[in-house]
């Protein structure tokens, strides 16, 4: 066990350094003159000459590269193309601890709900409860964040009251300050999370179902309730507990649509605006977190996979 | 306690209607007694062996009859009432004991939440109950055994382990639903030894559900043949089987290949396919496939009558069967063969190697990766008309061996040559003639078939290719209908597709195949294992009656040792991918043979109960090829083992003049005293 953690860990190193230099080479082929772009048409070429010299855009590519690399890893992310000319780090990790926050939330609401869904409908399996559970899921997975997005607005936030409908973050912010600001957000991104959740759930335990062990339990004698917490659920969760971890990747660096609907301050608005503004520090930092976040949750899912699964621990 | 089911009826819901699938069932079955249930596929026989536990799937009900627990009726019970009666009072072993267990739960989990639950154990309790269980199915190191999950044991020892457990609440009684089918027969004689004495020793009743009549024979006392959800025979075991009354079970029992058969006979064989219970007529339910049935019988369905008091049957004509009036064994008809030409070799594989490397990139750049010695020297001719038998269990390679030779897995080192020309290892350097010559016939033809493709598309797409590599035209359609005639089914099955077809169908399309690209010699991967054993005869039969006449050699590849001998002229035993012994048919059965041969031959079960069955045992588990044991492979199992010479050297092939040969440290003469003296004792 410990040999293959090590193993993946070797590997994601190994793909960590892949993609920076593909995110490197990549920021090297944006079209336009960086230091123009930013300074604006009329920069004196001095002016231009300074700029590059202070971000190092006038060292050959691979040497760019090198040091760049050097610096990131010693923790040295570097300064912002944009106003200010801020620290990237600071910024990107304040960004990365609300994404967190944002898909702790979201797995919090997702998980038991869907888990709960999905069993139910798979015990019940042809009724019209598993019908109302199906149709109701499906229909959440195939409308897109936008809309769900905004109808969770008009109701809760502009009818109802209940939650803000932007998500301004300020320090200090009390516990249901705390909800209002992430129950939209959070909602919306359950919504598309219970639908595969449910879905997956509901597959994998109706498969369970018909295996030849749950008849054994059965005819032992063990209570249904039993039969399905002890025997059933443990092999029917194990698919889905590894597209939870995946998922918390797209939960950091995916959520774009539903960051921007809602103004929130999390790392994909973050990743868009940098493209925009072709901010490379930013740019290069942010993905290599998002990166970072999808690697490690592809990680814990097999982690956990091989953790939960005693024919792949003891082959 | 008596465990009785009295006119059991049970029903299935199809579309909107009821259909019959077990009518007016009764069962007696007593305590310390082993009670056989017999049937073929779809003969309701686990339908009914579940239905006594009550257990049915949501879209079956019992329709009538009761079923009797001592006093105590079982058909009108709560599910919360049957909870206290399911693995209290009545335990089920299943036919498949991996699946049958919980794959992410402890063998100590699963065994003592039954007697936590039934018991009221305390933990430590239970897990000393199930170390005692344990010892009593034979597994000395149950604290090991206790902490392993299902996969990290092997079959045999799986099933050991719901033996134990099934018998560990001490139930009135025990459903043994084919619990040595997925197993290989050496370990299934360890497995009925053990169901055998433990079950004379509890006070148990128990119903053995099994379609093996050797095992029903061997180990049964009383035995009832199912057939179409209905009781056609209930007898004493050595009454039915040296005087069965029912024309089913006597052509049951007369297709049963037996190896001291004259090798041109016929099996008996029980044409056409089990009755869809979709319409149960008034008929007698055997009706359709009976050589005995006359006009009543398709007017009336027969009642269960007395033959005498310990035997019952359902047939019109019983009396007439029972005192021989009515002719049951068919005509022998088959054409005399021409003897196998022992000089002219259609195949000849000379040190034939097959290695597969084990693990990913990883594991090989770290130098991890496990060699598995999959096939190793093996050495093998096959004549001109004659049948070679490969024998083995899982595990030896045998079917490497097969994949090898048609090339789906090429050998890494060896030769091949067929008609004697030496062919390539490998598919994509032989010839278009190559490939026609040398066909290959699969256990599974559901897997050998297009879906898609009709009967006649199948077959004449392999014509088209024959026609194109002779250079000529034929009439397709017209030699689908002679190839579909040959193997026995009418010309209008060249426009059905496989899904319409039964399984003994299919394997008829899937032969007519092979045949139709005119090859020397087909190789036929375990041809009947998926079917029954009235549909194997038919299979059997069509391939010698092919044999004859077209010259055709086959390759047959089974774990079946008493059809391979019924089969085949020459026989190779294959153990841990090494043929171990190869000889005559009659060579390799009689004496001497290779202690591994003998073992197999011993304990196979004999479908006759008054033959006792060998007694040499072979305990341990088959090893993994990943860790071939050194010198002789068998040595961490064999009876005769001599000592380190076994341990330290690779034994000698030894060859007798008529080319009967065995790889062993013993030399022929040793082995014959020592297996002549044995059989002396054993009388
Ligand atoms: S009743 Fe007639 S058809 Fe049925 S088994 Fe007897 S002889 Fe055959
Ligand atoms: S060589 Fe030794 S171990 Fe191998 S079969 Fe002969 S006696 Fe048994």
């Amino acid at each position: 066990m410990i040999a293959f953690i090590v193993r993946r860990l070797l590997l994601l190193i190994v793909t960590l350094l892949v993609t920076s230099a593909l995110i490197f080479s990549l920021t090297q082929l944006l079209p336009g003159d960086v230091a123009r772009l930013i300074l604006g048409r009329e920069a004196t070429p001095e002016r231009v000459a300074a700029f590059n010299r202070q971000y190092g855009l006038d060292l050959p590519p691979l040497e760019q590269y090198t040091r760049w690399l050097g610096n990131f890893i010693r923790g040295d992310w570097g300064r912002s193309f944009a106003a200010g000319n801020a620290a990237v780090r600071p910024i990107v990790l304040e960004r990365l601890n609300n994404s967190l926050l944002l898909a702790g939330v979201t797995l919090a609401i997702s998980v038991p709900v869907a888990i709960f869904l999905g069993v139910i409908a798979a015990l019940r399996a042809g009724t019209w409860l598993d019908g109302l559970i199906s149709v109701a899921t499906l229909s959440v997975v195939g409308l897109p964040e936008f809309v769900t997005g905004l109808v969770l607005i008009n109701v809760f936030a502009l009818g109802l009251g209940w939650f803000e409908a932007t998500a301004l973050i300020r320090p200090g912010y009390t516990l249901g300050q705390w909800v209002r600001v992430l129950g939209l957000p959070a909602l919306t991104a359950s919504f598309v999370l219970i639908g595969y959740i449910t879905r997956l759930t509901r597959a994998g335990t109706l498969e369970e179902l018909n295996k030849p062990y749950v008849r054994t339990a059965i005819l032992k004698g063990l209570p249904r309730r039993i039969v399905i917490v002890r025997h059933v659920l443990r092999n029917a969760l194990l698919p889905t507990i590894t597209v939870i971890a995946i998922s918390i990747g797209w939960l950091i660096g995916g959520m774009v649509v539903i960051e921007s609907i809602y103004n929130y301050p999390g790392v994909g608005g973050e990743l868009v605006r940098a493209v925009e503004q072709k901010n490379l520090p930013m740019l290069q930092a942010i993905t290599m977190i998002v990166v970072l976040a999808f690697a490690l949750a592809n990680l814990t899912a097999d982690v956990l996979y091989t953790l939960l699964n005693p024919r792949i621990r003891f082959r | 306690m008596v465990v009785e089911a009295r006119h059991l009826s049970i029903d299935y819901r199809i579309g909107r209607e009821w259909v019959s699938a077990i009518l007016d069932v009764t069962l007696k079955l007593e305590p310390r007694r082993i009670h056989g249930l017999v049937g073929e596929s779809g003969s309701g026989k686990t339908t009914l062996a579940l239905a006594l536990m009550r257990y049915l799937p949501p879209n079956a009900r019992i329709s009538g009859g009761s079923i009797w627990l001592g006093d105590q009726e079982l058909t009108h019970l709560s599910e919360a009432d049957m909870q206290r009666v399911w693995g209290r009072r009545i335990a089920l072993v299943p036919q498949n004991p991996l699946e049958a267990l919980n794959p992410t739960m402890t063998i100590a989990a699963q065994m003592t939440e039954l007697t936590r639950l039934h018991l009221g154990l305390s933990a430590e309790q239970a897990r000393q109950q199930a170390l005692d269980d344990l010892k009593r199915v034979n597994i000395a190191d149950g604290e090991q055994v206790l902490r392993r999950y299902p996969h990290q044991l092997s079959g045999g020892m799986q099933q050991r382990v719901m033996i134990a457990a099934a018998l560990s609440t001490q139930p009135d009684l025990l459903i043994l639903d084919e619990p040595t089918t997925a197993l290989d027969v050496t370990t299934q004689a360890v497995i009925l030894d053990l169901i055998r004495e433990r079950v004379r020793s509890e006070n148990t009743a128990v119903l053995f559900v099994s379609h093996n009549l050797g095992v029903i024979a061997q180990l049964c006392d009383t035995v009832t043949v199912l057939y179409g959800g209905e009781v056609m025979e209930t007898a004493p075991v050595e009454r039915l089987f040296a005087r069965p009354v029912h024309p089913y079970t006597v052509g049951l029992l007369q297709s049963i290949p037996k190896p001291d058969a004259e090798s041109e006979a016929r099996l008996m064989t029980i044409e056409g396919v089990a009755p869809s219970l979709a319409h149960r007529t008034s008929a007698c339910v055997f009706a359709d496939r009976c050589r005995a049935a006359v006009e009543r019988c398709h007017a009336e369905k027969p009642p269960l009558e007395a033959v005498d008091d310990v035997h019952q049957a359902r047939c019109w004509r019983w009396p007439e069967v029972q005192s021989g009036q009515v002719a049951l064994t068919p005509p022998i008809a088959t054409a005399p063969a021409d003897p196998p030409q022992r000089d002219t070799p259609v195949l000849q594989v000379r040190q034939l190697q097959k290695h597969f490397v084990e693990g990913g990139l990883f594991d090989r750049l770290t130098g991890r990766a496990s060699r598995v010695r999959a096939v190793e020297d093996v050495s093998l001719h096959v004549n001109q008309r004659s049948t070679v038998g490969v024998v083995g269990e899982s595990g030896s390679g045998k079917t490497t061996l097969a994949r090898a030779i048609v090339a789906l897995d090429p050998a890494d080192q060896g030769e091949i040559a067929l008609l004697g020309q030496p062919i390539s290892l490998t598919l994509r350097q032989r010839s278009a003639e190559t490939l026609g010559r040398l066909r290959l016939v699969f256990q599974n033809p559901n897997e050998a078939l297009n879906p898609h493709h009709t009967v006649g598309q199948a077959i004449g797409r392999t014509l088209q290719l024959l026609d194109k590599r002779r250079g000529r035209q034929t009439d397709i359609r017209k030699r689908v209908a002679e190839m579909l005639q040959a193997v026995g089914l009418a010309p209008e099955y060249a426009d059905r597709y496989p899904s319409q077809l039964s399984g003994g169908e299919k394997q008829r399309v899937a032969i007519a195949r092979a045949f139709a690209a005119d090859p020397d010699l087909i190789i036929a991967d375990e041809p009947t294992s998926a079917l029954d054993v009235s549909v194997q005869a038919v299979i059997v039969n069509l391939l010698k009656d092919l044999r004859n006449q077209t010259g055709v050699s086959y390759l047959v590849i089974s774990h079946d040792l008493e059809l391979v001998v019924y089969m085949a002229d020459w026989i190779a035993v294959m153990y841990l991918g090494e043929i171990v012994e190869q000889g005559t048919a009659a060579d390799v059965y009689g004496i001497p043979s290779h202690p591994y041969t003998e073992a197999l031959i011993s304990a196979v079960p004999v479908p006759d109960p008054t033959v006792k069955g060998g007694v040499i045992r072979l305990h341990g588990d088959v090893p993994s090829p990943r860790s071939k044991p050194s010198g002789c492979p068998f040595h961490t199992r064999c009876p005769r083992f001599i000592g380190s010479i076994c341990v330290e050297q690779v034994p000698p092939v030894r060859v007798s003049a008529n080319g009967h040969q065995i790889r062993c440290h013993y030399t022929l003469d040793e082995l014959a005293a020592l297996q002549t003296a044995d059989r002396k004792d054993a009388l």
